[in-house]
């Protein structure tokens, strides 16, 4: 009965050791499991789809660094799907930090489209302080909230911008959030009041909360959940990158997880059988 | 009179803005865009505001020495350093006050402030979220215990919820027939969250959303007054 005990009192670093080596190995040797595609993802695929070419979109980068292994693979592969598909973003950032976020993405992908120019097909307009406040502002006066560019040029000098002043030319909103402000206040402002559809992609923590949006009123058309929903999309468009490779390590560490908690719960039962004998 | 002028101020302004959602038109449409507007500027002197605040709550833990104070140090160091590169050479997009010389450039890279964020703060910051993960494993195992119907629930929705929403999940009941596809891991996990999960997230929301309409109501009506500051 000693080993059950023991169960129960297993040393967090031998866990620590553990999830460590499972999440390391993967991400050297790709193990490759079966991913599937969920039906919200999707829904975020279909409509960047079904937006025509020339189309502009908004995305605006509402995360930073911490969370970055999880969002920056959905931007990356929004925009390769985007620039394919001769859509033009405009940028924006909520969180300081988004706006660097933003311009990895781009330098990223760009690379891959030469004949992407900055100002034609992309902008990046910076970062804007006050969450739902300026959503609802550049929903009203579009220009005034964001006169400039992120590099500090008048945005008139750019034809992406051309003729917009609200969100009435936009195709559709899609926000990178990993907390507040970010999706919800998207949802809020951009769906609930002026009617734009609104996709977004979230951390793993944050899409329980996220997933009451998507319902029939198709507050949010679909979400990219944590680094599934970006593997899943990098599926979709046919370019596994960073989430397809790191999907494996996450699948082994959840897996560790699971087997701990198996092992204590062993452990409680057979111990908890013992003191009830005893008593 | 201190405080009875900011509680008029407060409660025109929030009656106005209440107002202005009902209706739309001139002069209460147009009021509440330029508000909005003030908002922003002010939010923008917030910033700077936090930014002070910052150096001064430092400063006084420095002198006087409190518990880890060597660390404050550090943060108000690299908050220099971080605002002097900004300032002297700018960022990726923005010029600074002064221009960058190509042999800098050319060591770094990158603009000093885009190189410390790029290669310091971005690895450091997701090394920090990333430690998560192992004090996660951890609480797991010694949290979930099956010592009632609640818990056991909690546990067997949780190991479908991990299951099912990784690569592993899919892969283990992939064979299964499509007939009996609602036992594929996936498809549990997605019920779980679709149903259970949102009917909750939805209690969750409508009791917040109820307790901001009774706060901006105190606040509005002047019961609420300690944003005015004192007791």
């Amino acid at each position: 009965m000693k080993i059950f005990e023991r169960f129960l009192h297993i040393d967090r670093r031998i866990i620590f050791v553990l999830i460590f080596i499972g999440v390391a190995l993967p991400l050297i040797w790709t193990l490759g499991f079966n991913l599937e595609v969920t039906e919200n993802v999707e829904s975020v695929y279909n409509l960047m789809e079904e937006l025509e070419p020339g189309t502009r979109i908004l995305i605006s980068f509402d995360y930073g660094p911490s969370t970055k292994p999880e969002i920056q693979p959905m931007a990356i592969a929004l925009m390769e799907q985007a620039f394919t598909n001769r859509i033009r973003i405009i940028a924006i950032a909520l969180w300081p930090m988004g706006v660097q976020m933003c311009n990895e993405a781009f330098e990223k992908v760009s690379a891959e489209y030469p004949n992407i120019e900055y100002g034609i097909d992309f902008i990046n307009l910076g970062y804007k302080v006050g969450g739902m406040v300026t959503i609802n502002h550049m929903a009203k006066d579009f220009r005034s909230t964001f006169p400039t560019d992120g590099g500090g040029n008048p945005i008139d000098e750019f034809p992406i911008m051309k003729g917009i002043k609200n969100f009435d030319k936009l195709g559709c909103v899609i926000s990178l959030s990993a907390g507040d402000p970010g999706l919800k206040q998207w949802v809020m402002i951009a769906h609930d009041t002026f009617g734009k559809p609104v996709g977004g992609g979230t951390t793993a923590v944050q899409a329980p909360i996220m997933l009451a949006y998507v319902n029939e009123q198709q507050q949010l058309i679909g979400l990219l959940g944590g680094l599934k929903g970006a593997a899943e999309y990098e599926l979709l468009i046919n370019k596994p990158g960073f989430a397809t490779k790191g999907m494996d390590a996450q699948s082994v560490a959840h897996l560790i997880i699971i087997i701990f908690i198996l092992i204590g719960n062993i452990g409680y039962f057979a111990t908890r059988k013992k003191d009830t004998m005893k008593s | 009179m201190k405080r009875q002028i900011p509680m008029l101020i407060t409660f025109f302004v929030g009656a106005l803005i209440i107002v202005s959602e009902f209706i739309p038109h001139k002069p209460f449409g147009n009021l509440s865009t330029s508000l909005g507007g003030w908002f922003l500027i002010i939010s923008g002197f917030a910033i700077i505001l936090g930014q002070l605040s910052l150096f001064k709550v430092n400063i006084i833990k420095i002198s006087r020495k409190a518990p880890n104070w060597p660390y404050f140090i550090i943060a108000l160091v690299s908050f220099s350093i971080m605002v002097t590169c900004g300032i002297l050479w700018g960022t990726q997009k923005q010029p600074g006050l002064i221009p960058i010389s190509d042999k800098m450039l050319n060591f770094f890279g990158y603009k000093p402030f885009d190189y410390i964020f790029k290669y310091m703060f971005e690895n450091l910051s997701a090394t920090m979220f990333s430690l998560l993960a192992f004090f996660m494993a951890s609480a797991s195992y010694r949290a979930f215990r099956a010592r009632n119907a609640e818990s056991t629930l909690l546990l067997v929705a949780a190991v479908f919820v991990m299951l099912g929403r990784t690569t592993i999940g899919s892969t283990l009941t992939c064979w299964i027939p499509e007939s009996l596809g609602f036992l594929h891991l996936p498809n549990i996990a997605s019920f779980i969250m679709k149903y259970p999960n949102t009917a909750g997230q939805r209690a969750i929301m409508i009791c917040a959303g109820f307790g901001v309409i009774g706060s901006s109501l105190r606040i509005i009506l002047g019961i609420e007054r300690s944003y005015l500051g004192g007791k």
